[in-house]
């Protein structure tokens, strides 16, 4: 017969929280993944200028151009603007080639939209960014956005 | 009496932990939402086609030189000023009525040495090389307010809604409706003010 006793049930099992961790893990991970800030080594100056008739940059479609004067830490790139895709800085010769390299690691379904961010100190010169317009041009890469903070009124704002 | 299996860790503690990283995660790393302005570059012309004849007063030339003064059409003008000035240009629909291309939808001044229709009108802009970026800007910001204002002006009239309010809420898909159908009644909107912008190479 003792066999058969239950055993004192005084109290409810507790809930197994082995596997709360494992949940909250997950979701951790999640997290680490979807903001991988693909960030290179931003080599120049970026002080973005003001704008207020702005769009959302759709980051999926994007390739990005830095340009500025070389920052700290890389001064032995001069004192002169330059410009900067992936992680190294090209001439304006080179950067069809480096647009189009940056461009395979997009989506496929998204490389035909793709959209050429231009991230360009205020600083820079007018000069060198229209150099690497007319690159663009040449690999038919039509679509630029010009990234800026966002005012309200730029006018109101700059006076 | 044989003990029951020792006591597992309290795991209980563990979610904590993995909540705190999990916070530090959220906190620290922004997904940047990068915002800016959307323009389109004209296609390169190959070199044996012949440019489009473009008639001097369909032209919106705006000169900007290194140290970011303006010139509009020969003209000195501030930075504040450049806004109204496009949209006198663009609005303007200098063929008279009863003639072949009369803007119907223009309100502008219907000065004949003026563009002749909204979609005939270019704007072109030349600075120097040495221009601040921050100055291109600043004119790209005040052209593309002028056809947004139109854009709006025209929307509002024929719809009810601002063009811009209605395209941003379809980009970021928060747009209430139907879609397709706004989509279409934006694009009769941009076929009526088109952004044709130009670049001229700089000094």
């Amino acid at each position: 017969m003792s066999k058969f006793k239950k055993e004192g049930n005084k109290e409810l099992p507790a809930v197994n929280t082995a596997s709360l961790p494992d949940i909250v893990f997950m979701l951790l991970f999640f997290f680490m993944v979807a903001t991988v800030l693909r960030k290179n080594d931003v080599k120049v100056a970026q002080a973005m200028p003001s704008a207020d008739q702005t769009e959302k940059l759709q980051k999926d479609r994007s390739v990005f151009i830095f340009a500025g004067k070389p920052g700290s830490g890389y001064e032995k790139f001069g004192t002169e603007g330059v410009i900067q895709i992936g992680d190294k800085l090209v001439d304006v010769s080179a950067v069809q080639p480096a647009i189009l390299e940056e461009r395979e690691k997009l989506r496929d379904e998204l490389k035909d939209r793709v959209i050429v961010a231009f991230k360009v100190d205020k600083e820079t010169n007018s000069g060198l960014i229209y150099d690497v317009k007319q690159e663009l041009r040449q690999a038919n890469l039509l679509k630029v956005l010009y990234i800026t903070t966002q005012t309200d009124d730029l006018i109101k704002q700059q006076n | 009496m044989a003990r029951r299996t020792a006591p597992e860790i309290n795991a209980g503690s563990m979610a904590d932990i993995a909540f705190l990283l999990l916070i530090f995660f959220l906190v620290t790393t922004t997904i940047e939402k990068d915002r800016g302005l959307l323009r389109a570059l004209p296609p390169d012309q190959p070199e044996n086609v012949e440019p489009p004849i473009i008639k001097q007063k369909n032209l919106f030339v705006v000169i900007v030189n290194k140290n970011s003064e303006l010139f509009v059409e020969d003209e000195l003008m501030e930075i504040n000023d450049l806004q109204q000035a496009t949209i006198d240009f663009l609005d303007n629909g200098g063929v008279p009525r009863g003639q072949e291309g009369y803007c119907e939808y223009c309100q502008g001044d219907r000065d004949p040495s003026s563009s002749d229709f909204p979609d005939k009108a270019i704007v072109t802009v030349k600075t120097d090389r040495l221009t601040p970026y921050e100055t291109y800007i600043t004119v790209q910001n005040e052209i593309i307010g002028a056809y947004n204002f139109l854009r709006n002006r025209e929307s509002q009239r024929l719809y009810g809604w601002n063009y811009t309010d209605v395209s941003k809420a379809i980009d970021e898909g928060l747009y209430k409706g139907n879609e397709d159908a706004a989509k279409e009644k934006l694009d009769v909107i941009q076929g009526m003010y088109p952004q044709k912008l130009s670049e001229v190479a700089p000094n």
